[in-house]
């Protein structure tokens, strides 16, 4: 029997999720159809400033946030993301202007400037988060129709998850999406290094840095036998997927592991086709191991 | 730098720390290093987390700043959430990061190229655009080392991943008044 569920959220869906990393925009709505969540994209959203915009200017980057809630606020409902980074910095504006009288008068201020307001009644929700917590294990489980115990995932959460702010899961070590991918069914590696930092924009300015802590964590995805990596967050996602050659070298070990978003891996388990959950966006392959590792159950 | 410049950096940097949420707690530092072991880059950086506030508190902040420390920092949040004191240390390294792209000690970082660069695509068109942010980061650094990401960006092109004309969002006008308008209230 499937476990009904009606929910409501506003929904943001970030940057990257618009081009390089649509894949896991296109995957989120697939599975929240499934799960009976409505998504409200909320209208006209902008950039949450991220973590490149705060060495720049903290004020501004708290009102690019602020902007975004402010939207959230006159829809009433919690609002949703799915990158780690607006997850943690949309998080850290409420956190701060509830915090900061001053802040928040002053960002309250500017946000008038441009016809909005903000009163600080959001509260910013991860999908991932959502999924285990609102809906849990029985309307997951009661939706599963593919066999996916065939299949041994390494979970990588990210590092802006859980921290700073550790009040959904442990700041160290999440278990969070090993949660839910067991009630998908498929195998958990025993897999430490779910919250270690993947390098994020050295990949870029610093690739020597970049690409050894992305390749510590692939090489130990591999060496816990692993078939695939999965993730909750864009940046992640793309260093993890995309210099799997080169990292390789940089720590001595085959790097070569499919890649994919815990909503790919959700849609996969409900049975859902390639094209809904944009597999084929892949750089790694995803979908050929699914096709060969996961069965009609 | 002036050790009475430096000094007066270090006193301006800390100003500002003890104005974060739990920046005070920066004078309970004990040195004990957790930040630093718990650092993923530490390892790249010149100065360690550390080592970064023993030279605050000595008045020697234009060390840390000249040397190709603070943008190796991550923004993992290890050494906020480990340090015994309390400290958040990740937020103080944004500090040193705006402090540095303020004085312009941060000429020939990659880091904060990227940073700026982020900023601008931003304010132009009120979202991240990631071919607009590449661009504008190889053209501050080094055209040549857009190169090799030639392959890379091919792959993203024909899987329809890259978007390659950047689309600004409705309200932006407003947006930029929002931005202003917290401008007036003082630069950081």
């Amino acid at each position: 029997m499937i476990i009904a569920t009606s929910r409501a959220y506003s929904y943001f869906p970030g940057c990257s999720l618009t081009a390089t990393n649509r894949a896991y925009d296109v995957s989120t709505r697939s599975v929240a159809d499934v799960l009976g969540v409505q998504l409200s994209e909320l209208e006209d959203w902008n950039c949450c400033g991220a973590t490149a915009y705060l060495p720049i200017r903290e004020k501004r980057s708290f009102v690019l946030s602020a902007r975004n809630l402010a939207i959230a606020e006159r829809q009433g409902r919690d609002l949703a993301t799915i990158c780690n980074a607006c997850y943690v910095v949309l998080r850290k504006t409420n956190k701060y202007m509830a915090e900061d009288r001053r802040l928040h008068d002053e960002v309250r201020g500017a946000l008038k400037a441009g016809g909005m307001d903000y009163r600080g009644t959001v509260r910013v929700r991860h999908f991932l988060e959502i999924v285990v917590n609102d809906l849990g294990e029985d309307a997951v489980r009661s939706r599963v129709k593919r066999d996916l115990s065939g299949l041994k995932v390494a979970c990588y959460s990210g590092c802006q998850l859980s921290r700073p702010f550790d009040d959904i899961d442990d700041a160290e070590f999440p278990k969070i999406m090993e949660r839910l991918v067991g009630w998908l069914g498929a195998e958990v590696a025993a897999f430490p290094l779910g919250a270690k930092c993947c390098g994020g924009l050295t990949m870029t300015t610093a690739p020597d840095t970049g690409q050894l802590l992305t390749g510590k964590i692939l090489k130990g995805a591999k060496e816990r036998g692993a078939d695939c990596v999965a993730t909750a967050c864009p940046l992640c996602q793309i260093n993890l997927e995309a210099y799997q050659e080169k990292v390789g070298e940089v720590v001595g070990a085959d790097c070569h592991v499919p890649v994919l978003y815990f909503t790919q891996l959700m849609g996969s388990a409900f049975g859902l086709k390639p094209k809904a959950l944009a597999l084929g966006d892949s750089l790694t392959p995803v979908e050929a191991l699914l096709a060969e590792k996961v069965s009609a159950s | 730098m002036k050790q009475s410049e430096a000094k007066q950096l270090s006193e301006e940097l800390l100003a500002n720390v003890y104005a974060l949420p739990k920046g005070e707690k920066i004078k309970e530092c004990i040195q004990c290093g957790t930040c630093s072991a718990s650092c993923p880059s530490s390892a790249a950086m010149e100065y360690s987390p550390r080592e970064i506030i023993a030279a605050l508190r000595a008045g020697m902040l234009d060390r840390v700043l000249n040397a190709n420390t603070v943008w190796m920092c991550v923004s993992c949040y290890s050494c906020t959430v480990r340090c015994p004191a309390g400290i958040p240390f990740t937020d103080v390294m944004y500090e040193l990061k705006r402090l540095e792209v303020d004085k312009g000690l941060s000429k020939g970082s990659n880091g904060a190229a990227m940073a700026t660069a982020f900023a601008e695509t931003v304010d132009k068109y009120g979202r991240n655009v990631e071919t607009k942010l590449l661009q504008n980061y190889f053209l501050r650094t080094n055209p040549l080392k857009a190169l090799p990401q030639v392959p890379l960006a091919m792959k993203l092109f024909f899987k329809g991943r890259l978007e390659l004309f950047g689309r600004k969002i409705k309200g932006l006008s407003g947006l930029r008044k929002m931005l202003a308008a917290i401008e007036e209230n003082g630069r950081k």
